[in-house]
């Protein structure tokens, strides 16, 4: 007998945080597979923690929502860092972006190649995702399931439970380790048939985040990161990003008054604190006369620029109705002056501004 | 409690860095060393205790500390347990 018979199979399941790919891995562990699962870090994750900076968010929980999920099903979980590898992913989709910044399809392709050597190098047997035909416009779409089991070389040992009797049959059926009976038909935008199963699996908790789990599929976001590739490009850069430069377009209100600098207002205190520890890298600024924001500056602003900078900080603190307050400039160096300025009423506030 | 075989300093970093940068730290030390890792991200409270518990290392210490401008730091010290984050 094929050894591949007689000893308990194991899947990897990739775990976004979402209730789809818990009952995806739940369905199969009922079957009396070994699951462990995978997440993976790109950088544009929506997390509880990044929108924890804000105050509004305060009471959401602070937590890594894959990690929880993964602790509700009893199973491990790793996470893995990707951002690096991810640019090729963003900066050059094969199929192309959706309808805003969101390479959907050359995500998923990439997300289930990446599980699929984990599993090789592991020993694990195949693979689970938590796709729904007729989902997500772009990459769950009967047309697109064929093609992510195929580019990512995964082929029939891609296992999607939740929508497995529409597909063709996999290896692990074959194999007789799982049983297509106990495999779902779910399809379509309706989240009914998935809260039904939750409560079937007694899982009366889990994260729903609007819009998906990804910033990319965010417009205001996916304008902010179409913004800091023209400024590269202005100045003679290539769309390469960092980590640093990602997360910032997460923060604040963002401004560009002129091609050469923009300006990011903290909109809050947890902002504010946030962005504090950028302040060595950048020009910041911050009133002294009168409660308010963090201002941080990125670019190559001008003197000029810098005092509308200032105006600009002031138009958003506490100060905005005096007739002048004093704002501390420090700039690269880590020389830091005072400006003396009115603040910018708001009608001079260009929309054409706004990112 | 034992001597700290190595300090992670985790500051600035956002969810789920942290977490990662500490699984890849304890992967590489061995079994009962120690490991101290400074946080600034409020979700490490919750994310590493449960990533402890799910492998099974010694969480010898979790608390918050002021720091000297005012801000708060998350420091947690783990012993690496026997069962190896496979």
């Amino acid at each position: 007998m094929n050894p591949e018979n007689i000893k308990q199979p194991k899947a990897v399941a990739l775990i976004s945080g979402g209730l789809d790919s818990m009952l995806a891995a739940r369905v199969i562990m009922e079957q009396g597979v070994h699951v462990e699962g995978i997440n993976f870090y790109t950088g544009f994750c929506v997390e509880g923690h990044t929108q924890a900076i804000r105050n509004q968010d305060k009471n959401k929980p602070k937590r890594n929502n894959a990690l929880w999920a993964a602790e509700q099903l009893g199973i491990k979980l790793h996470i893995i860092d990707i951002v690096e590898e991810y640019k090729d992913v963003l900066l050059k989709p094969k199929h192309g972006y959706g309808q805003h910044m969101n390479p959907c399809l050359d995500c998923k392709i990439f997300m289930v190649r990446k599980a699929k050597q984990w599993a090789d190098e592991n020993g694990f047997d195949f693979i689970i995702t938590g796709e729904v035909i007729g989902q997500r416009p772009m990459s769950q779409r009967k047309a697109t399931m064929p093609i992510i089991a195929k580019e990512s070389d995964v082929g029939s040992r891609l296992v999607r439970p939740l929508c497995a009797k529409f597909l063709p049959e996999t290896y692990p059926e074959k194999m007789g380790w799982i049983d297509r009976n106990k495999m779902h038909d779910i399809s379509g935008r309706s989240r009914k048939p998935q809260m039904a199963l939750a409560e079937k699996f007694a899982i009366d908790e889990y994260a729903q985040p609007a819009g998906g789990c990804c910033m990319l599929t965010n417009e205001h976001y996916s304008k902010k990161l179409v913004d800091l590739w023209q400024a590269k490009a202005a100045n003679n850069q290539t769309r390469d990003y960092t980590l640093d430069d990602i997360i910032m377009l997460k923060i604040g209100r963002h401004f560009r008054p002129k091609e050469n600098f923009k300006v990011i207002i903290s909109r809050d205190e947890g902002e504010s604190n946030f962005l504090r520890g950028y302040r060595s890298e950048f020009t910041w600024l911050e009133l002294t006369s009168h409660d308010g924001p963090l201002t941080i500056v990125d670019g190559h602003p001008t003197e000029e620029d810098l005092l509308l900078a200032a105006r600009m900080t002031a138009r958003y603190s506490q100060g905005r109705d005096a007739d002048t307050v004093e704002v501390q400039l420090t700039t690269l160096d880590g020389v830091s002056k005072i400006l003396n300025v009115e603040p910018l009423p708001a009608d001079e506030v260009l929309p054409q501004w706004h990112i | 409690m034992s001597e700290i075989t190595q300090t992670l300093n985790a500051r600035r970093l956002l969810c789920p860095m942290p977490l990662i940068r500490t699984q890849n730290a304890i992967k590489k030390l061995q079994f009962g060393e120690i490991l101290e890792v400074i946080c600034t991200d409020p979700g490490t409270e919750y994310d590493i205790p449960t990533w402890c518990r799910m492998y099974e290392h010694k969480l010898l210490l979790q608390e918050q500390r002021e720091t000297v401008d005012e801000m708060v730091e998350y420091c947690f010290v783990i012993e690496k347990g026997n069962k190896e984050a496979e």
